[in-house]
């Protein structure tokens, strides 16, 4: 199966291929790297960008209000943050221009901890790209899911930040992209720069198709009746590890993967929540004005009366960065260990 | 070195200026150079030794840090294999003190070479690597080659690419300040590569340190290794060099052979000199190597290119200043030293859980919400 940098490439592709992507570009997203996590490689209108943050998004802005379709990347979110405003701008293009100037760009940039990145390649975006409105911001946590999501998104007339969680870029699916090979070794040596020399390489693209995410739409992982788990990215597959060790201690938990930030899929989280009246919101964002603090406020002031526990929230330590060494690292961002003690204290309160 | 702005030192490009000497203030001896290395006599011979000598010992301790990484006793490697004859001679010209009558160290992540050549020993670069409770630089938190040391103006190393060249505008605001006082100021020293200079921070410092009456004491140098991580230089950059932009703001610009230690030792002893007595900005561009590729995010393995260290020793040895024997036995001497150092580094203490939440504030207070 593909891993998420494949399923990337080849939405990517069959967006320059099938939606009229006129550029894809960023820092060392072209030839002969194709992005620092290989999600660009081999793709035709990818195109390397001067070290320049600021330049990458408003040449997406200026390409959007031209009416092309361009994908751009900031190499790690931990480099966005000298582009706030223009994140600003192209969120409130459609609004100030009172709806005249439409703004389809993707952005994508990968985000949080997991890869020992130290303090410049672990940080977290998504509670800041949940305060750019006019913005849609999705975050995937599988490969097929990575492959939808970018599809909806490059479809979509608005900008959406299209989060990758860095730490699954090479975590291979379960689930297989419409088109894409039986067999792993066949994607590989289809679509997989070669080591060394890659003037001569183009890749062979599986006819992928068409399939889409819908921008909103969230996904239970696993069911259960005791306690809700809400979380994203690469929260998912610890949440989800969680939830099967405790099934077999006695504790049903459910587990939403969110999908979308914004918009998000509240009926699911309504019908679970007030289906098992305990909730859990996970992510490794910094903890002070939190995303998940929106979602809790949500639920306390429409299910108040339909909860046994007060909903909690369990993010990333309140710190200026995240530390290298593994002890700093851990003590920084929810590990399983942290949400099982966590799902354990919301499920002990008595109401 | 072509000068192109400010006083003529050389009578064509390509000629090294007549009048410098090394730092020791020696007059330049010339006895061992011979004619054909005219310039090589022109420097001190100890002081030519001793480039030689933090030259190979910054890269082996480089090459025990790649060793480290490869053995899994790190997490990442970033450094300067290919730097040492632009960041050594920097070491060596540095006015190394606390405060702002001392130079400023502004410094990206290849700042290993000017560090070793300021005296760092090669331990403290080791715990740094390897993330112990012991590196004072970071407490074990960042990457390699992040350095930071208060003493010697050594501003922390960070890696976000190119903010030091604003930063160091604040810095070289204070030292001017004092200067105009006519009390002692240093410079503001500024590292940085190619790729990086198309940030709009590249650009506030040359628009901020030359404003008409307020220019300021900042040495904006450029490490130019064709490369940003896959991208190459040409296929981003429109202007020739990178320190032709300098021309339009007025400020005194050079290109340099940054893999010759003797083109590099002159051309940064001259314009510390000129930023020195003017009060003005300089931007020089040091051509250079980058050996061991990008960082061990790209494998970190020997590449093709000049190296610097190779081209010196053939030249000392040429010029009869040293025996190939005596190379072996420095490299030796170097290699034995960055592995006992890593022995030592590898038995100490890690950094603790709890210390996550130390110097947030000032005193450590207040740092954990939960406790007030
Ligand atoms: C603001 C920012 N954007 C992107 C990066 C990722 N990055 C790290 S090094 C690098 C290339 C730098 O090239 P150059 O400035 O030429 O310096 P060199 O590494 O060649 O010495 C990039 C893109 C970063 N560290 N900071
Ligand atoms: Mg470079």
């Amino acid at each position: 199966m593909a891993n998420m940098a494949q399923a990337i490439r080849m939405a990517l592709h069959y967006g320059e291929s099938k939606l009229g992507v006129t550029d894809i570009f960023g820092e060392d997203v072209g030839a002969p790297l194709g992005g620092v996590f290989t999600a660009t490689q081999g793709l035709k209108t990818a195109w390397n960008s001067p070290l320049d943050e600021r330049g990458i998004v408003s040449t997406a802005i200026g390409l959007g209000l031209a009416g092309d379709r361009c994908v751009a990347e900031i190499q790690f979110c931990d480099y966005i943050f000298n582009t706030i405003d223009l994140l600003k701008m192209a969120g409130n293009t459609l609004w100030c221009s009172n709806g005249q100037y439409n703004m389809p760009i993707v952005l994508m940039t990968p985000v949080g901890a997991g890869i020992r990145g130290s303090v410049y390649h672990s940080h977290s975006f998504d509670a800041w790209a949940t305060r750019l409105p006019g913005w849609k911001v999705v975050m995937p946590s599988t490969p097929l899911d990575a492959y939808g999501l970018m599809i909806s998104a490059i479809k979509d007339p608005n900008p959406v930040l299209f989060l990758k969680p860095k730490a699954l870029m090479r975590i291979k699916g379960e689930e297989l992209i419409p088109g894409e090979p039986l067999e792993e070794k066949e994607l590989k040596a289809m679509i997989d720069a070669p080591i060394g020399d890659r003037s001569k390489w183009k890749p062979r693209w599986p006819a992928v198709g068409e399939f889409e995410i819908p921008i909103g739409k969230g996904k239970i992982t696993r069911e259960g009746n005791d306690i809700t788990v809400v979380t994203y990215g690469r929260h998912v597959l610890m949440c989800n590890k969680v939830a099967d060790d405790l099934a077999t201690a006695g504790i049903s938990a459910e587990v939403i993967d969110l999908r979308s930030l914004y918009p998000y899929d509240w009926s699911m989280i309504r019908e679970s929540v007030r289906k098992t009246g305990r909730v859990l919101f996970v992510n490794e964002d910094t903890e002070v004005t939190n995303f998940g603090e929106h979602l809790a406020y949500r639920v306390t002031q429409e299910l108040f009366y339909e909860l046994l526990a007060r909903p909690r929230v369990l993010a990333g330590k309140n710190l200026p960065g995240i530390g290298l060494h593994p002890n700093l690292e851990e003590a920084s961002v929810p590990h399983g260990h942290d949400i099982e003690v966590a799902i354990q204290e919301v499920m002990a309160e008595v109401p | 070195m072509a000068r192109t702005v400010g006083k003529a030192v050389g009578k064509s490009p390509g000629k090294l200026p007549i009048k410098a000497s090394g730092r020791s203030g020696k007059k330049a001896s010339g006895k061992a150079a011979g004619a054909r290395d005219r310039a090589l006599g022109l420097l001190d011979k100890k002081l030519v030794l001793n480039m030689l000598d933090l030259m190979v010992k910054s890269r082996a301790l480089e090459e025990r840090l790649i060793k480290v990484y490869k053995t899994g006793d790190a997490y990442f490697w970033i450094g300067a294999p290919g730097e040492e004859a632009f960041g050594v001679p920097l070491g060596l010209l540095v006015d190394k003190g606390h405060g702002p009558a001392h130079d400023f160290l502004h410094l990206h992540y290849r700042g290993t070479p000017t560090l070793v050549a300021m005296g760092m020993p090669m331990i403290d670069s080791i715990r740094l690597i390897m993330n112990r409770a012991t590196d004072s630089s970071t407490g074990g938190r960042n990457f390699a080659n992040h350095y930071c040391f208060p003493k010697w103006n050594v501003v922390p190393v960070g890696s976000p690419i190119e903010v030091q060249y604003s930063m160091a505008v604040g810095t070289a605001m204070a030292q001017r300040r004092r200067k105009m006082k006519k009390e002692k100021a240093g410079v503001s020293i500024v590292t940085g590569g190619d790729a990086g200079s198309a940030e709009g921070d590249f650009a506030s410092c040359m628009i901020w340190s030359s404003r008409p009456g307020a220019e300021l004491p900042v040495y904006m140098t450029v490490q130019n290794n064709k490369w940003g991580i896959s991208t190459n230089y040409d296929s981003q950059h429109g202007e020739k060099h990178v320190s032709d932009r300098g021309k339009a703001f007025g400020i005194r610009t050079n290109v340099v052979d940054g893999n010759d230690p003797i083109e590099s030792y002159f051309a940064i002893s001259q314009d510390l000199e000129y930023i020195r007595k003017n009060t003005k900005p300089v931007l020089t561009e040091f051509m250079v190597s980058r050996l061991y590729g990008h960082s061990s995010a790209s494998g970190a393995n020997r590449e093709n290119g000049e190296c610097p260290i190779e081209r010196f020793e053939k030249r000392l040895v040429d010029s009869k200043y040293i025996t190939t024997g005596f190379v072996k036995e420095l490299w030796q001497q170097y290699d034995d030293e960055s592995r006992d150092a890593a022995e030592k580094v590898r038995a100490e203490g890690v950094p603790t859980a709890e210390s996550v939440w130390d110097h947030i504030y000032v005193g450590s207070e207040n740092a954990d919400w939960r406790k007030f």
